[in-house]
């Protein structure tokens, strides 16, 4: 096979990476190249150097090593039984691409994936050695993610997270059944298994040896994983369920939910049918409530009676809609913890009105010069120059936040 | 009315100087004029220069947002800062008042002008404009910043390419690193700059990175408006990806199946004969196998591993606890946890030979409720425990313990049919399924959650009690 050109090969290992929802660069340790012996800097918070018009920021160069593959994943466009077309970085030349494209400010970093060639172990190492290669001869100190093959060698995962930022490993899909059913050569254990040794292994560098010492550190920014939604039947409540063990198991922090998206020579297998991206949405908006605003599973549930999240309204405002016994709220003295249920407040919101009520009472106005979006907040609170009067108990009150019903054409 | 002219580069230095002379000084808001270096105010009259004033102290919040706000363009924010300034001598706790509309006022500012630095670190794209063999290598950027950041950005750009030099050049002001040493000059026009053939390669990377199924371009323009665009080099790829992805997807959706490419069935055979475990080195090892496919009851699905038993094959002493908990869950080993540690600890006190004996759970399976990020231990429930029991008896089966150690009630429940009363009947032997002895004794966990200090050493000093008595039976048993 002819070597095709380095702009061709690009083409083709971005492509094949892009169903990767993760591209975040935030939440590692802090370093700068001021010594003038490398190159790089990181300051915790992430950067978006672009927007695709998918809406989708673009920090990290997030390629493939590799898109030839022997596993044969349905969901995947890069699966050993699809005819897209194949090719293959060597080390030197991620090394290069990584670099030169980060001395010209257009990313955090590297996102590096790969398809599995020959053994796990293998092309695990390759990985390693790129990350290897940009910390110790390019004094590079970006950001590095690394995509883990579980069934490396721990030896090669150990060498990863010293290398790393963040480790990921995916789950890809919400149940056990659906992954042995669509990803025929990976096993639910398996990634489990591997989940639990980063966890265990960053806990072990955060401890002090008997002398004192620090061990050295291991992925600063944590590990990630990725669930794709709609591929099979699982429910938002199943996919949520699983989300939450996940982050309780591995200390994960992020799940990414990815709605299935038609790809390139797709398997008879699976539907073609695209889910609406508002699920994928609204799944991420669940998945906040329950980590920063304190609601438990149960509760999101309670507003998802078929196992599904309302579509049109998001969670917060649908749950507050079938809880009306506990609202309106006072502003002026409500708790903390109630105050975050109120549809319209943020975490920032909720601190901000607890700030500036010690020192006097509020009012409407203020709310709104605080960032709270009164839209939907008015109808739940109370406060000086402001009652809901009817509006918290009016019949109509979730037709006038859902979207006006579609009228179904006639042909 | 007195002007404060501030220089364009210093500002911020400038001000601070200029504010505590006039707070000093008694001057109030409404009687100062502020205005930037060639602000243009032919009437302007300069304020006469006021004694060096005593250091004045502000809240730490109201030196941050001067520092960010002072940089803003609205020509209104000296004097805006400085009323602020004004206020806080009386009033301490006025920023604290978000919804103040002076000091709402100004963390909008501050907002601003954050994001403004923000869209520069993540919109600048510098091309190379010396040869790429040089020791340090040379970049330059055009960039047209909203506010007048150029001077607060200098040190990030310094710290993260600490290797390169660099001239960033702006309408307001040019900036230029050498040698990390920062200098700060006039600005320029937009000049031209060498191509870049990088540029053609981002360009590839963004085409291809988009994904034309997810079409959303107002959540692109909200982050990246469109007056970024024209110094961004992957920007004029926008249109005709927008403009074509339907027709892609479209495509997507029509193409029919293709069959696997010739390979793939020869791959996939491989991969399964290469995979294929080898086969157990003992029977345990295959108990474990056969353990890790085990649905017989609903704990299997959130638990990471099937924790089997370890030790000797053939111990004198099976040590049974209830099930593993966080740490053997993600360890794959029993006994590893706080409470192993504990009872390892108490064994040894009590000299017990832990090594010699075959430590596993009556439950293999951890069960939990996850709450935040932790997992909060659950009792495995009778018909768990049940359940379970199916693997306990294998490896009691295989092991073939003379005398076994109960530690807890779900591993007496196990073991002896019920887990009711443990607390009266801990240190006696009862008789297991089989007729083999079994001792009973409180679980280590269990230790652990007793809070009351006396009352748990009590109980600590019965189980330790309770390990010298299995001891002691199993060196008789050893001598016999």
């Amino acid at each position: 096979m002819a070597r095709l050109d380095l702009q061709k090969r690009l083409a083709i290992l971005s492509d094949a990476a892009k169903y990767d929802a993760s591209c975040a660069s935030s939440g590692s340790s802090k370093r700068d190249s001021r010594d003038g012996k490398g190159l790089g800097s990181n300051e915790g918070t992430g950067i978006c150097h672009a927007y695709a018009p998918d809406g989708r920021c673009i920090s990290l160069l997030k390629i493939l090593m590799t898109n030839f593959c022997i596993y044969d994943c349905a969901y995947c466009i890069n699966r050993v039984s699809s005819n897209v077309a194949r090719a293959r970085f060597s080390v030197e030349e991620v090394v290069r691409l990584t670099v030169e494209f980060y001395r010209r400010n257009y990313i955090e970093g590297l996102f590096l994936s790969s398809g599995i060639i020959r053994s796990p172990d293998e092309t695990m190492g390759q990985m390693v050695e790129i990350a290897r290669r940009l910390r110790e001869v390019e004094n590079f100190r970006g950001y590095i993610h690394l995509k883990t093959i579980p069934d490396a060698d721990p030896a090669l995962i150990e060498a990863a997270g010293r290398l790393a930022d963040r480790l990921s490993i995916n789950v890809e899909l919400p149940t056990d059944a659906s992954v042995k059913a669509y990803a025929p050569e990976k096993d639910p254990r398996t990634i489990r298994k591997a989940m639990a040794d980063v966890r265990l292994k960053k806990e072990a560098a955060r401890e002090r040896s008997h002398t004192g010492r620090r061990a050295p550190r291991f992925a600063p920014a944590g590990q990630s994983t990725q669930m794709i939604v709609g591929a099979d039947g699982a429910t938002d409540t199943a996919i949520l369920g699983n989300a939450t063990r996940l982050y309780a198991s591995y200390g994960l922090k992020r799940v990414y939910y990815s709605a299935f998206s038609p790809i390139p020579d797709a398997t008879a297998k699976l539907p073609l049918v695209r889910p609406p991206l508002e699920r994928e949405h609204r799944l991420y908006q669940a998945d906040w409530l329950l980590r920063f605003y304190g609601f438990d599973l149960d509760e999101i549930a309670g507003t998802a009676p078929g196992g599904n999240l309302d579509l049109d309204i998001d969670p917060k405002l649908a749950w507050a809609l079938r809880n009306r016994h506990l609202f309106p709220l006072d502003v002026n003295r409500a708790a903390r913890e109630l105050l975050l249920r109120v549809p319209g407040f943020g975490v920032k919101t909720v601190t901000r009105i607890l700030t500036t009520r010690r020192h006097r009472t509020l009012r409407y106005d203020d709310l709104t010069r605080m960032g709270a979006g009164m839209k939907k907040a008015r109808a739940f609170v109370t406060l000086g120059g402001w009652t809901p009067g009817a509006l918290t108990d009016s019949a109509d009150l979730r037709a006038r936040f859902a979207p006006p019903p579609e009228q179904l054409a006639l042909f | 009315m007195p002007t404060v002219a501030l220089p364009s580069i210093g500002t911020d230095a400038a001000w601070r100087a200029a504010a505590r002379a006039h707070l000093g000084a008694g001057t109030p808001p409404e009687a100062l004029h502020w205005q930037m270096d060639g602000g243009g105010d032919l009437f302007a009259e300069p304020a006469a220069p006021l004694p060096e004033a005593a250091p004045v102290t502000v809240p730490r919040a109201f030196a941050a947002l001067a520092g960010t706000v002072v940089w803003h363009r609205d020509p209104e924010r000296f004097a805006r800062l400085y009323a602020l300034l004004w206020r806080l001598r009386t009033q301490r706790g006025a920023l604290q008042d978000r919804a103040d509309p002076a000091v709402a006022r100004l963390w909008k500012m501050d907002k601003e002008v954050h994001r403004d630095l923000h869209k520069m670190r993540a919109f600048l794209r510098f091309r190379e404009i010396g040869a790429p063999d040089l020791p340090r290598r040379r970049f330059a950027a055009w960039f047209e910043p909203g506010h007048h950041i150029v001077e607060p950005i200098a040190p990030w750009f310094a710290n993260r390419f600490g290797d390169m030099d660099m001239v960033i050049l702006t309408p307001d002001l040019t900036l230029s690193i050498e040698d990390r040493r920062v200098a700060l000059s006039p600005g320029q026009a937009k000049p031209p700059l060498p191509d870049d053939a990088h540029e053609a390669l981002w360009t590839t990377y963004f085409r291809n990175i988009f994904n034309p199924a997810r079409l959303k371009v107002k959540a692109m323009q909200a982050e990246m408006p469109k007056k970024y665009w024209k110094n961004m080099p992957e920007a004029s790829a926008i249109p005709d990806l927008i403009a074509g992805a339907e027709a892609r997807v479209r495509q997507m959706q029509a193409a029919a199946p293709t069959l696997p490419p010739a390979r793939a069935a020869k791959i996939t055979e491989r991969w399964m004969t290469e995979t294929q475990e080898p086969p157990p080195a003992d029977s345990l090892e295959a108990l474990r196998r056969q353990a890790e496919g085990c649905t017989r009851c609903a704990l299997h699905g959130p638990a990471t591993q099937v924790v089997m038993g370890e030790g000797p094959r053939d111990a004198d002493l099976m040590i049974v606890g209830e099930q593993p908990g966080d740490q053997e869950d993600l360890m794959g080993r029993p006994f590893v946890g706080p409470a192993g540690q504990l009872f390892d600890r108490l064994a040894e006190e009590a000299g017990l030979d832990r090594a010699g004996a075959f430590v596993t759970n009556a439950v293999k399976h951890f069960k939990f409720q996850p709450r935040g990020k932790r997992r909060i231990h659950q009792r495995p429930g009778a018909d768990e425990v049940q359940a379970c029991r199916w693997w306990l008896d294998a490896e009691r089966a295989l092991v073939r313990p003379k005398l076994i150690l109960a530690m807890g009630a779900t591993a007496a429940a196990s073991l002896t049919g019920t887990g009711a009363g443990l607390l009266k009947r801990r240190g006696t032997w009862e008789a297991g399924p089989d007729g083999t002895p079994v001792f009973l004794t409180l679980h280590p966990s269990y230790l652990l959650r007793v809070p009351d200090a006396s009352a748990r050493a009590r109980a600590t000093d019965d189980v330790r009690a309770d390990l010298a008595a299995v001891q002691a039976r199993v060196q008789a048993l050893r001598a016999a």
